[in-house]
């Protein structure tokens, strides 16, 4: 599948529902840090109660995100970067786009598998949720991990919401792009804050009681 | 640099040296190679006038004689779009490289996003093969005279003349990052030309046509990855990603009709 459809699909499938999914997200997650672990619980109940929850996942989160991870790989493999002949912020951007892409596409493939793979599997469940994020990330190189994957992902993210402006005619002289470029830039910074305060929040003590069943996952992540 | 701007050139002109690095192929086929020239100065020259000199005296720096490096070029006043090459890593005509704005040496090789075909000499058939498929042209012939076309409005005059300074030289193309072998992308230059016919109130007609050409295939206008390079090299100054955005509204709203109206 190529051409100027599955281009489309591609970047209209980047904004909604990916898009939407990763502000939901880092809403869930910010729950941590304002409720503690009882706010973060809640939280995920509260998506979990969503009417017919699984049909949302795979058709609102999994297979899009299967399909813009696997295309925009294909997207990755056709670019030759030239920012030494053209060192320019947007020529910076656009190698950052792929490179953010592809660190996003591993981080989120390593993340879907620890965490809600392992619940579909029958290692855990919701309510283990936080524990598991609190072994992880009390761990400085999971961190690290973390912390590389959430700013990759919230790049991609917001640049992408910049580009798609652009590919679907909405912004199109060079200061309606500028300044689209602006508000995604404050978006980035706005998100990417909401997952860290709740990687750090994870890493409170009080996420550390509900952990002990991540002993027993402790073989598969590591 | 200009090291001598503060000094009177008429006493240096003779000891003056400038250094070229050429990358230079024999054949189509053949593997590129690198060959050092070291020319005389003279106030004023340019990349074309150095060549012209190895041309006259084709002897590289090691001494040893050699064929004389091979170019394009027509008009010597930047409109023709025929010496494009890469100078000192960056597309652009060779004529209105000065040597005094270059640093040196001066390194100059064919822009090889395109079919090398010796030196520096390449083959643009790519471009106008682009502009014969959009349908960058008017159609006004018929077997009657069909009369004077509707009047264009001189705002938007003014804004499409700047869209057809474009001279094909082939510069975005190689500033492009998707413009590569991996691609079919049909690069920027064709697709501001699709603007600039669609925004004439005969060529109007067939906007239609042009954008269908432009959402079909693999080398449409979705192999545009922002990169912004084009608009940045593109020395006529052509507002070439405003042409690529205003065109991507034009072709989504296409898209939109095509489904609804079937």
């Amino acid at each position: 599948m190529k051409g100027y459809y599955a281009r489309k699909i591609h970047s209209l499938l980047g904004l909604i529902p990916l898009s939407f999914f990763i502000l939901t997200h880092a809403i869930t997650n910010f729950a941590a840090y304002e409720g503690g672990q009882q706010g973060f619980r809640d939280a995920v109940t509260r998506i979990n109660d969503l009417p017919l929850v699984i049909f949302l996942e795979i058709f609102v989160i999994w297979l899009p995100l299967l399909f813009h991870g696997v295309y925009g790989l294909y997207i990755a493999y056709q670019a030759q970067p030239n920012i030494g002949h053209f060192n320019t912020e947007r020529n910076w951007r656009y190698v950052l786009q792929r490179v953010s892409g592809i660190i996003a596409f591993v981080f989120i493939v390593w993340h879907v598998y620890t965490t809600r793979f392992q619940i579909l599997f029958g290692n855990a469940t919701h309510d283990d949720l936080g524990g598991m994020m609190h072994q992880m990330v009390t761990q400085p190189a999971y961190f690290i991990f973390f912390t590389i994957g959430v700013i990759a992902t919230t790049f991609h993210f917001a640049n992408g919401l910049w580009a798609f402006l652009v590919s679907w005619g909405i912004t199109i002289g060079p200061r309606a792009q500028r300044i689209s470029s602006y508000i995604c830039m404050g978006v980035f910074v706005v998100v990417t804050a909401l997952f860290m305060l709740s990687l750090f929040a994870f890493r409170n003590e009080e996420f550390a009681n509900t952990a002990q069943v991540f002993t027993t996952l402790k073989t598969l992540i590591g | 640099m200009a090291e001598t701007t503060n000094v009177p050139q008429t006493t240096q002109t003779t000891a003056r040296r400038v250094k070229f690095v050429i990358t230079r192929q024999d054949t189509p086929e053949s593997k590129p190679y690198i060959e050092e020239f070291d020319l005389p100065y003279r106030p004023g020259m340019n990349v074309i006038s150095a060549l012209m000199e190895i041309q006259r005296n084709p002897v590289n720096s090691g001494g040893g004689t050699t064929a004389p490096v091979c170019w394009e070029s027509n008009c010597l006043e930047e409109v023709c779009g025929a010496c494009s090459m890469v100078i000192n890593g960056k597309p652009r005509q060779a004529c209105s490289a000065l040597v005094d704005q270059l640093e040196q040496p001066i390194r100059v090789a064919p822009m090889a996003t395109f079919p090398v075909v010796r030196d520096l000499v390449i083959d643009r058939n790519r471009m106008f093969n682009a502009l014969k498929k959009v349908k960058a042209w008017i159609p006004i012939d018929g077997t009657y005279d069909l009369g004077p076309g509707p009047r264009m409005a001189e705002k938007k005059r003014q804004w499409a003349y700047e869209l057809s300074k474009c001279m094909t030289c082939g510069v975005c193309l190689e500033a492009c990052p998707n413009v590569n072998d991996k691609t079919d992308f049909i690069g920027p230059a064709a697709l501001s030309q699709v603007r600039l016919f669609n925004a004439h109130p005969t060529g109007e007609m067939n906007a239609a046509d042009r954008l269908d050409t432009l959402m079909e295939g693999t080398d449409g206008i979705e192999g545009c990855g922002n990169s912004q390079n084009c608009v940045r090299a593109c020395p006529k100054g052509i507002p070439l990603t405003t042409s690529i955005a205003e065109l991507n509204k034009q072709t989504t709203k296409r898209m939109f009709t095509r489904w609804f109206a079937q």
